[in-house]
């Protein structure tokens, strides 16, 4: 079952380097605190989900870079291809010669439209490269122009030509003290569109990742570069497969309980039904324990009721 | 600033390709080959030339370049040379000039236009106080936005200082600005008494010596000529240099790679609210990267604060103490993303913002710092610290124009009638009026608009 990523802009590019990194690294521990046969069958899995094989050995990312300026893209490449472990396909990129400006309208209604055709081509080859697809994986920030703009409309497309997979969004919430001063009105404008055309919205922001670079790791001089790393620490263990050898697909349930306050739990769910582990004895990334907690609850009102009103403000003036 | 491009490509471009970054503001010529036929778009370097023309309506100062270490980067086809000059009368620059010349300056701009695979911006440099460069300019920039209305035009204007020497300046610079309000995407405002007190200060930190400076030997204060710097020497060329820092600054983050990138269209997109509003005042922290002098690396949030001081601005004007519209900073060389949130963080409590844009910051990184020094900023602020030079301009317009002193130079010039003068003036007042009504905001209490909330 494999993924297709598609990496937009500066943002989904610059991030979507360090998720494959991950990724390969961790599949290619050579201890997984777990039985051989279990590795292997790991490795094979996370490579079949994500990489392609190639003739020489060296594995292809399954992913669409797309920018609408080279800089970033052609960086990404070459910083895939000089590691000697893995690679992108050489003719998955697709690049233009202007930016976005950081215009939501530019990204969506221009630059969508004019190359739709060729991204679309883009990924149709990758997915045909597919044994079987589980679904996309959309990377991109929401406040700067092509991710936020042309992310809305390829996720659209997706929508229509690919009805029956699945897309998962990832979209970066940006900070809340502005890194583009257009970032609230690109960003509610995007979000509205994905409701539509969206399965699923991973949300990973800003100040967060930030805070956690500053608070935990204490790194003095954070870097973007550091941001993306714990990100796609994070994304990588959720991603990695969780079969035991007894049976692919077998997830044991709640050995752990859950969390025992009631107010965590909406009222349409029981709480066993509502809280759901999967466990699985490869460690990741050579961590003795590790655990990743994917949420679906109300974190985001707030910062989105901020975003709202920010944008609101700045329209009605 | 060619010269000073042309060092910092030097410095990072190791292998003499010819690659993006330099493709930007140079095209690659096979100069053997006779005619157009000559443009190498990759591998290495032949001869560079400058996407530039070159336009004086007298022939001094073009003939100088043209003499000089540079001569090869232009290319003699790019030039518009007349004899007599403007005489400082915008209505000669704009009307005589501009008519006589369409044609040609059209004709050059389309070449170069077509020699472009992405156009994405103009840059026109020119001075608000004289005759061809606010004149011939200005109808210039008309000419721009009609031929070419997807393309981004940038102005960097030098405006009259206080004591300017020539007298009709108020004309021309209120003449220039109605056209500068209506035709110009962005505006970058300059004065030569704050390039002036730049360098004297860079002077002062050089020559006191209490902190074992040194000049480096091609010290990018003066021209190419290399020697040590000798003071008040030319000092137009040192404070020319700024304003191509400046420049350099600005498209640092396109040219090159770094971890947040900006383009040209995103300045635009960000720090203009509002069409007429397009007035960015400038400065370049720390001061000693304009002057490649060895000063040992002061603290990186120090360079930080120093943007926001008056004493750094390219114009004379108070950012810290007007009101805020949008506020761009853009990072050169060893500054992460922490860095800059942390001096976000530290000076937004003293800097006031307009109440539809309280955090109102656009933000870049450019991993490549400019020559020999580790990092840099430059700060564009769209704040109405620029009304104050804006009245001053009209105070000694009306001085002048109450009395109609030197009208007639103008008037005799077909197609100036007095309404021109009026109409700019108006156009003028109009802007001053919106950065009042702004700045009327500035005490008042932040008020939500009303609206569907989100269910919490």
């Amino acid at each position: 079952m494999s993924v297709v990523t598609v990496q937009l802009g500066q943002c989904g590019n610059q991030i979507g380097f360090e998720v494959f990194d991950a990724l390969y690294t961790d599949s290619h521990c050579p201890q997984g605190l777990c039985s051989k046969r279990e590795n292997e069958a790991y490795q094979a899995s996370c490579k079949e989900r994500f990489f392609s094989e190639e003739e020489n050995g060296v594995p292809i990312a399954r992913a669409i870079l797309v920018d609408m300026e080279p800089k970033v893209t052609s960086q990404t490449l070459s910083k895939a291809a000089q590691s000697g472990r893995w690679k992108y396909g050489q003719h998955s990129c697709f690049c233009q010669k202007q930016g976005s400006g950081n215009n939501w309208a530019y990204g969506y209604s221009v630059d969508g439209p004019r190359h739709e055709e060729s991204i679309m081509n883009l990924i149709q080859k990758e997915v045909e490269k597919c044994d079987s697809l589980s679904g996309f994986f959309i990377i991109m920030s929401m406040a700067g122009g092509t991710g936020s703009g042309l992310g809305a409309f390829v996720t659209q497309n997706l929508q229509d030509q690919y009805s029956n997979s699945l897309k998962m969004n990832h979209i970066i919430w940006p900070y809340r003290t502005g890194e583009v001063i257009v970032q609230n009105y690109n960003s509610i404008l995007t979000l509205s569109h994905l409701y539509r055309s969206s399965d699923a919205l991973l949300v990973h922001e800003n100040d967060a990742l930030h805070k956690i670079c500053a608070k935990l790791m204490n790194i003095k001089q954070i870097s973007f570069s550091d941001i993306n790393q714990v990100l796609a620490h994070q994304l990588g263990s959720v991603f990695q497969p969780t079969y035991s050898v007894e049976g692919s697909c077998h997830y044991r349930r709640n050995p752990l309980g859950g969390f025992k306050d009631q107010a965590l739990y909406t009222s349409w769910l029981k709480p066993i039904n509502a809280f759901n582990v999967w466990k699985t004895q490869r460690a990741f990334r050579k961590y003795e324990k590790s655990a990743a907690l994917v949420s679906n609850s109300q974190f985001l009102l707030k910062p989105l009721d901020t975003i709202v009103g920010k944008a609101w403000n700045m329209f009605a003036s | 600033f060619w010269d000073l491009a042309l060092r910092e490509h030097a410095a990072v471009n190791q292998k003499g390709i010819y690659d993006e970054a330099l493709s930007s503001f140079f095209r690659n010529v096979d100069t053997r080959v006779v005619g157009d036929g000559g443009s190498i778009s990759k591998g290495k370097i032949c001869t560079l030339k400058a996407r530039a023309v070159l336009i004086d309506m007298e022939e001094g100062v073009v003939n100088e370049i043209l003499q000089g270490p540079l001569r090869d980067v232009f290319d003699s086809k790019q030039l518009i040379t007349d004899i007599s000059g403007s005489g400082n009368n915008w209505a000669v620059g704009h009307k005589v000039f501009g008519n006589l010349y369409q044609e040609q300056i059209l004709e050059k701009l389309r070449k170069s236009a077509e020699h472009c695979d992405c156009l994405q911006c103009f840059f026109i440099i020119h001075s608000m106080g004289g005759g061809t460069g606010s004149g011939l300019g200005t109808f210039l920039l008309k000419m721009l936005k009609d031929e070419f209305p997807e393309v981004y035009r940038f102005v960097t204007s030098v405006y009259p200082s206080g004591e300017d020497d020539v007298i009709t300046s108020p004309y021309n610079s209120i003449l220039a600005m109605k056209e500068l309000n209506e035709h110009a995407d962005c505006v970058l405002p300059i004065d030569n008494q704050s390039l002036f007190d730049i360098i004297s200060k860079i002077d002062l930190m050089v020559n006191s010596g209490k902190l074992g400076t040194t000049i480096k030997p091609k010290s990018l204060v003066t021209s190419s000529a290399g020697a040590v710097k000798k003071r008040h020497q030319k000092p137009f060329d040192a404070m020319n240099n700024i304003v191509a820092n400046l420049l350099l600054n600005l498209t640092s983050s396109a040219r090159f790679e770094g971890s947040l990138n900006m383009d040209l269209n995103e300045i635009s997109m960000n720090l203009v609210p509002f069409p007429q509003l397009h007035y960015l005042v400038s400065s370049l922290t720390p001061l000693y990267t304009l002057a490649d002098v060895n000063i040992p690396t002061r603290r990186l949030d120090q360079m930080f604060s120093d943007a926001f001081s008056k004493d750094h601005q390219l114009i004379r004007a108070d950012p810290k103490h007007s009101l805020y519209l949008a506020c761009a900073l853009m990072v050169r060389g060893n500054v992460q993303v922490s860095d800059l949130r942390r001096n976000i963080e530290r000076l937004k409590p003293s800097l006031q913002f307009v109440s539809w844009n309280q955090e109102g910051w656009k933000t870049s990184l450019c991993s490549v710092p400019p020559v020999g020094h580790s990092h840099s900023l430059l700060a564009l602020a769209n704040n109405t610290c620029v009304k104050p030079t804006f009245m001053e301009l009209r105070e000694r317009f009306m001085r002048l124009y109450k009395k109609k002193a030197h009208l007639h130079h103008y008037l005799q010039i077909e197609g100036m009638e007095e309404s021109c003068f009026m109409e700019a003036l108006s156009s003028l007042s109009g802007l001053i009026e919106e950065y009042n009504q702004l700045d009327a905001t500035k005490s008042m209490p932040v008020e939500d608009f009303p609206r569907l909330s989100v269910a919490m």
